[in-house]
C-alpha cells in the first residue's frame, strides 16, 4: 500500500509543469533543442478527410525530424478553441493552457489579438522559413480580414473562392458570372443550388461574398460594423437571400452541414454549383474519387472572396517552443509542396517562387494542379475580406430570419 | 470489506449526478467565478428566451421523447402480444437483438444512408420504377417535424424495450394466461394485452423512462438526422457550450436547465398516457371487446419489426460497402469500382480514438463488473434485496438528461486542474456503465441455485472458495454479458465523451460524428464499421471465453 501511494505522490509530483521563460525565436538551435520531446496539441478544423490526412504526415514528418509529437485536437469551428483559451484565463490558467496552436484567420484571430491572448507578436517573421514567404505580393499575408497580423499568427495557405459545377450535366455557357446572375440561375434551377449553413465558416463567406457584391456602400465594410448603418449596407444581401430561398435546395429548410457535404451532394446530382475556399478542391476531390472527372471550377469576373489562413499560438500554451516548430515546418517548401499536390490536398501556397532554390521552384512548377483547377490569371480578382465584425453581424441577423424555417 | 460496497455504488451513480446538476444550475443564474460570473441573475434566462425558434427546438425534444416512447412500446407489446411463443418470434428476436449493441450514432448513419433520397433505397428503385436520374428534392434527413430523427430513436429503443420485455415476462405466467383468455374466446393479441401485458409493463417502466429521458435529450442522432432550422435544444445546447462568447455558456447551462424541465414534463405527460391507456385497456376487458380478428395488427407488427431490422442492417451493410467504394454515383445500386483509399488514408490516424475507445471501456466496464458483483454478493450475505429505492439510484443515470449534468460536470472541472484527463472519463463513463452492467447481471445472479454453494460449504470450502470456484466460473457466461453490454454502453457515450474528453480525448463514436458532418461516406462507412464492431467483439468474447473453459462441462453448453 505505502509502495503504492509513493508511486501515485511520485506521478502526481511528474505532472508538475516546470515553469520555463517563453522560447526567444531568433534562437532557433535552443528552440529546436527546447522543442525536443514536447507534445503540440494543434487544434485544427477537421471536416475534410484530405486535410486530416495532410496534417497526420505533417505530424509523423515533425516527429522523425525534430522528436515533436503532434496531437491534431479535430474541432469543427475554430471558435471552440477560442473559447477554451478564454475560459482558461478567466479561470487563472496562466501558464500550461491546453493548447498550442490554432488554425485560425478572420473574426476568431481579431477576437484573440483584441483579447490579448496571443503568444508575443513578430514571432511569426522571425520564424526560419519565413525568408520563403511571399508576404510582398499577397497582401492578405499581413493583413487579416483587415487587421494587421503583426506577426501574431504565421501564414499557411491561400483561400479563394471557387464554383464548381459537372461538366457533364450542366452547360459552360448557362453558368453565372456574378451573385446577381447566380439568383437568376438559381430561379431557373430550383433545388440545385445551397450554401452551408451559417455559421459554417464556408456558408458565412458565401454570405460575404454576396454582401460584398451587394452592397451599395463598400468602404462602409472595411470599417467595424458597429460604425455603420447595418440595415443600409447589408440590406441589400438579406433581399438577396429572401428572393433566392425559395428556390433553394430542400426549400431552404435544412442547409448542407459543410463544403465537404455540398461536394457530395454535387457527386450525388443534388446539386449543380457548389464552391470552396480551395481553388484546388475539387481536383483534389476528383483524384479522391469523391467527385466525377467532369467536375470543373469557374470563378466570377468581377472578383470572389479572398484569403489567408494561419496558425497562432495562444499566450498560456504548454508547448511554445514545439509550436513555433511546427509552424516553421508548415511553411517548409516540403511541407507547401506536398499541401498544394491536389491528389493530398491541394491547398495554395503562401510562399513566394522568387525566394525559393531552383530545386524547389521545379518542384512547385511541377505539380499537376489537376483538370478541375483553374490556372492563376483564370481566378480572377480578389475580393478582400470585410472587417471581422461583420460576419458575427450577418450570422446573426440570418440566425434571425432563416434559423426558424416554416 | 463487502458491505462498503452498496454505498459506493450509490455514490459512484449519485454524485457526479448531483455535483453536475448543480454545476448546471448554479451558473444558470448567473453565477460561476471561474467564467466571470460573480453574482447571481436572470440574465442567462433572458438571453435563452430571445433565442429565435427556442419554443421549437423544446417542443420537437418533448415529441421526440413521447412519440418515440409511445410508438416502441406500442409496437413491442404488439409484437410480442402477437408472435410470443412462435417460431417467427424467435426469428425476429434474434435478428432485432443484436441491434442493441449497434451505437446510436452507427444506428443513425445506417438509417440515413437507406432512406435519403439519394439512399440506396431510392438507388434500388431508380430510374426503372421511379423514372429519377437525379435524387428528388425531398426533404426526408433532417426534416423540420424531426420524423426522421424519431424513426432512428425508434430502430434503437425497439430492441431495447424488447430485450426488457423478455427478461420480464419469465416472471408471468404467460402460457396459462395466453390459454385461459384463448379458452374464453379472446384474440391472441387482446389476451395478451388483458391478462398478461399490465403486470409485464409494471416491470419495465422504468426502462421506458429511460427512453423517454434518452430520446429527449438525444445528442448524437439528432445531429445526424434531426431538424436543423432550429435544431433540437440538446443540440443547440452543445452549440452554445461551445461558442467562442463566453456568456453563451451561461445561457447553455440555463438551456441545460430548461432540458431537465422539457424531460420532466415529457415524463409527466407520459404518466398521463399511461392513465388513459390502463383505462382503454380496462374498458375494452369490462365489455369484453375480444377482438378475435387480429391478423391485421399481428400482420403489421411482424412487418414493422422486420423492417427495422432490414433497414438498419441493411444500411450498415451499405454503409460497409462505402467504406470500400470508389466514385458512387446516383442511381448506381452499387459502386462503379471498389478502392482501399479511404481505408489506407484513415487507419494510420484512428489508432489514437481507437485506444481511448477501447481502454476507457475496458476501465469502466471492469470497475462496473466488480461493482455490481460486489454489490450482488452483499445483497446475498445480508439476505435483503436491493429494494425500489436501490433501483431508482441504479436508473438515476439513465433517467436524468445527459446534457443536465454532463454540462455542469464539465465546469467543475475547470476548477480542477487539467479538465481532460483518462480518468475524469472512465468516471464518467462508469456511471452511465454501471447501470447497464448492474441490470443485466442481476437477475442471473439471483436466479443461481444456492444449492450448489450449500454443497461447497458442507465440503468445508470458505465462502471465497466458494465464490470463486463455483459461483463465478458457473455464472461466468451472465458475468461476461453484462461486462459485454456495459463496454457497448461505452463505446457508443457521445455527448460525455465529447463534454469530458474536451477534444484531447476522441472515441470512435466523437471521431464518427464529427467526420460524419463533413458527409465523407467512406470514412463515415469506416467509423461506423469500428463502432459496430468493436461491441461485437466484446460479445464473441462473452460467448467464446465460457465456451473455450467449458468445452469439457456438458452442463455448462449453452442449452
Amino acid at each position: 500500500m505505502k509502495r503504492l501511494l509513493a508511486f501515485v505522490a511520485a506521478l502526481a509530483a511528474s505532472g508538475v509543469p516546470a515553469f520555463a521563460a517563453d522560447p526567444d525565436v531568433t534562437d532557433w538551435a535552443t528552440v529546436l533543442e527546447e522543442a525536443r520531446g514536447q507534445i503540440v496539441y494543434w487544434n485544427a478544423w477537421a471536416g475534410s478527410e484530405q486535410i486530416n490526412a495532410y496534417i497526420g504526415w505533417v505530424g509523423k514528418a515533425l516527429y522523425e525530424r525534430h522528436g515533436v509529437k503532434l496531437v491534431h485536437v479535430k474541432v469543427d469551428d475554430t471558435g471552440n478553441a477560442v473559447s477554451a483559451v478564454v475560459s482558461e484565463r478567466t479561470a487563472g490558467r496562466d501558464t500550461d493552457g491546453s493548447i498550442d496552436l490554432i488554425w485560425i484567420n478572420g473574426e476568431n484571430f481579431a477576437s484573440m489579438k483584441r483579447q490579448g491572448l496571443l503568444f508575443e507578436p513578430g514571432w511569426a517573421t522571425h520564424l526560419p522559413n519565413w525568408r520563403y514567404v511571399d508576404a510582398e505580393n499577397k497582401p492578405t499575408i499581413t493583413t487579416d480580414f483587415t487587421i494587421p497580423t503583426e506577426g501574431l499568427e504565421s501564414p499557411w495557405g491561400m483561400a479563394k473562392m471557387v464554383f464548381f459545377y459537372d461538366s457533364a450535366r450542366t452547360e459552360q455557357g448557362s453558368l453565372p458570372d456574378s451573385a446577381d446572375e447566380l439568383l437568376d440561375w438559381v430561379k431557373a434551377n430550383p433545388g440545385r443550388f445551397s450554401y452551408p449553413q451559417p455559421p459554417d465558416f464556408i456558408g458565412s463567406s458565401f454570405l460575404k461574398q454576396v454582401l460584398l457584391e451587394t452592397t451599395p456602400d463598400p468602404a462602409a465594410l472595411l470599417k467595424p460594423a458597429e460604425e455603420a448603418d447595418f440595415d443600409a449596407v447589408a440590406g441589400p444581401l438579406f433581399d438577396y437571400l429572401d428572393e433566392m430561398h425559395p428556390y433553394v435546395w430542400r426549400g431552404a429548410k435544412t442547409f448542407p452541414k459543410d463544403y465537404p457535404s455540398m461536394s457530395q451532394l454535387l457527386a450525388d446530382g443534388e446539386l449543380d454549383i457548389t464552391f470552396a475556399f480551395n481553388p484546388g478542391e475539387a481536383s483534389s476531390a476528383i483524384a479522391n474519387d469523391l467527385l466525377p472527372h467532369t467536375v470543373r471550377s469557374f470563378t466570377f469576373t468581377g472578383g470572389t472572396l479572398s484569403n489567408t489562413h494561419f496558425v497562432a499560438i495562444p499566450y498560456n500554451a504548454a508547448s511554445k517552443a514545439g509550436a513555433l516548430v511546427l509552424a516553421n515546418f508548415l511553411i517548409s517548401p516540403e511541407a507547401q509542396i506536398r499541401k498544394q499536390d491536389p491528389t493530398v490536398w491541394g491547398d495554395p501556397t503562401v510562399l513566394s517562387m522568387d525566394l525559393l532554390s531552383d530545386e524547389d521552384r521545379t518542384r512547385f512548377a511541377d505539380l499537376d494542379l489537376g483538370i478541375a483547377t483553374l490556372a492563376p490569371d483564370q481566378l480572377g480578382p480578389v475580393l478582400a475580406e470585410p472587417h471581422p465584425s461583420w460576419v458575427a453581424m450577418i450570422e446573426q441577423e440570418w440566425a434571425k430570419r432563416y434559423g426558424v424555417a416554416n | 470489506m463487502l458491505r462498503f460496497f452498496p454505498a459506493l455504488a450509490v455514490a459512484v451513480l449519485s454524485l457526479p449526478i448531483l455535483a453536475g446538476l448543480a454545476g448546471t444550475v448554479v451558473p444558470a443564474f448567473g453565477y460561476l467565478p471561474a467564467l466571470g460570473g460573480n453574482t447571481f441573475s436572470l440574465a442567462p434566462f433572458a438571453d435563452l428566451f430571445s433565442q429565435p425558434g427556442l419554443v421549437r427546438s423544446c417542443i420537437i425534444a418533448f415529441a421526440s421523447g413521447v412519440l418515440t416512447a409511445a410508438i416502441s412500446v406500442g409496437l413491442v407489446a404488439l409484437f410480442v402480444a402477437g408472435w410470443g411463443q412462435t417460431r417467427a418470434f424467435r426469428f425476429v428476436e434474434v435478428s432485432v437483438s443484436p441491434l442493441l449493441a449497434v451505437p446510436h450514432a452507427a444506428a443513425a448513419f445506417g438509417l440515413a444512408f437507406m432512406i435519403a433520397p439519394s439512399g440506396f433505397l431510392a438507388r434500388l428503385l431508380s430510374p426503372w420504377a421511379t423514372g429519377w436520374t437525379r435524387p428528388p428534392d425531398w426533404l426526408i434527413v433532417n426534416d423540420q417535424l424531426g420524423l426522421s430523427l424519431m424513426a432512428g430513436l425508434i430502430v434503437k429503443e425497439v430492441p431495447f424495450l424488447l430485450l426488457m420485455t423478455l427478461a420480464a415476462l419469465p416472471q408471468v405466467p404467460v402460457t396459462a394466461s395466453r390459454r385461459l383468455a384463448m379458452t374464453l374466446g379472446y384474440g391472441r393479441v387482446s389476451g395478451f394485452l388483458y391478462t398478461v401485458w399490465p403486470s409485464v409493463y409494471r416491470q419495465i417502466r422504468l426502462a421506458v423512462f429511460a427512453v423517454i429521458a434518452f430520446a429527449t435529450s438525444v445528442v448524437d442522432m439528432a445531429i445526424i438526422l434531426g431538424p436543423t432550422t432550429p435544431a433540437s435544444l440538446p443540440v443547440r445546447l452543445v452549440e452554445w457550450m461551445n461558442d467562442p462568447d463566453l456568456s453563451a455558456r451561461f445561457m447553455a447551462s440555463a438551456g441545460a436547465v430548461l432540458q431537465l424541465g422539457v424531460t420532466l414534463s415529457a415524463l409527466l405527460f407520459w404518466l398521463a398516457i399511461e392513465r388513459i391507456a390502463g383505462q382503454m385497456l380496462r374498458l375494452c376487458t369490462l365489455r369484453g371487446r375480444r377482438f378475435r380478428t387480429d391478423a391485421l395488427a399481428r400482420r403489421a407488427a411482424f412487418t414493422a419489426m422486420a423492417l427495422i431490422a432490414v433497414i438498419v442492417f441493411g444500411g450498415l451493410g451499405v454503409l460497409s460497402l462505402w467504406s470500400v467504394s470508389g466514385l458512387w454515383q446516383f442511381p448506381d445500386v452499387l459502386p462503379g469500382s471498389l478502392s482501399l483509399r479511404g481505408w489506407r488514408q484513415t487507419i494510420p490516424r484512428i489508432g489514437n480514438p481507437l485506444w481511448t475507445t477501447v481502454t476507457v471501456g475496458v476501465a469502466a466496464t471492469l470497475l462496473s463488473g466488480i461493482l455490481a458483483i460486489a454489490c450482488l454478493a452483499r445483497e446475498q450475505q445480508t439476505g435483503r434485496s436491493a429494494g425500489n429505492q436501490a433501483l431508482f439510484f441504479i436508473y438515476l443515470p439513465l433517467l436524468v438528461p445527459q446534457a443536465g449534468f454532463v454540462f455542469g460536470l464539465k465546469l467543475l472541472l475547470l476548477y480542477a486542474e487539467g479538465g481532460a484527463t483518462w480518468s475524469a472519463l472512465v468516471l464518467v463513463h462508469l456511471v452511465f456503465v454501471l447501470p447497464y452492467v448492474f441490470l443485466s447481471l442481476s437477475a442471473p445472479w439471483r436466479a443461481f441455485d444456492r444449492r450448489y454453494e450449500a454443497i461447497s460449504a458442507g465440503l468445508g470450502k470458505t465462502a471465497w472458495t466458494t465464490f470463486l470456484a463455483v459461483r463465478m466460473p458457473m455464472l461466468s457466461r451472465a458475468i461476461l454479458t453484462a461486462l459485454a453490454v456495459g463496454f457497448a454502453v461505452s463505446v457508443a457515450q457521445y455527448l460525455p465523451t465529447l463534454l469530458i474528453g474536451a477534444g484531447r480525448l476522441v472515441t470512435i463514436t466523437t471521431e464518427a460524428v464529427a467526420l460524419g458532418a463533413g458527409g465523407n461516406r467512406r470514412v463515415i462507412g469506416i467509423y461506423a464499421f469500428f463502432q459496430m464492431v468493436l461491441p461485437f467483439l466484446g460479445f464473441v468474447l462473452a460467448a467464446l471465453v465460457p465456451a473455450l473453459l467449458f468445452r469439457n462441462r456438458r452442463a455448462m453448453k449453452v442449452a
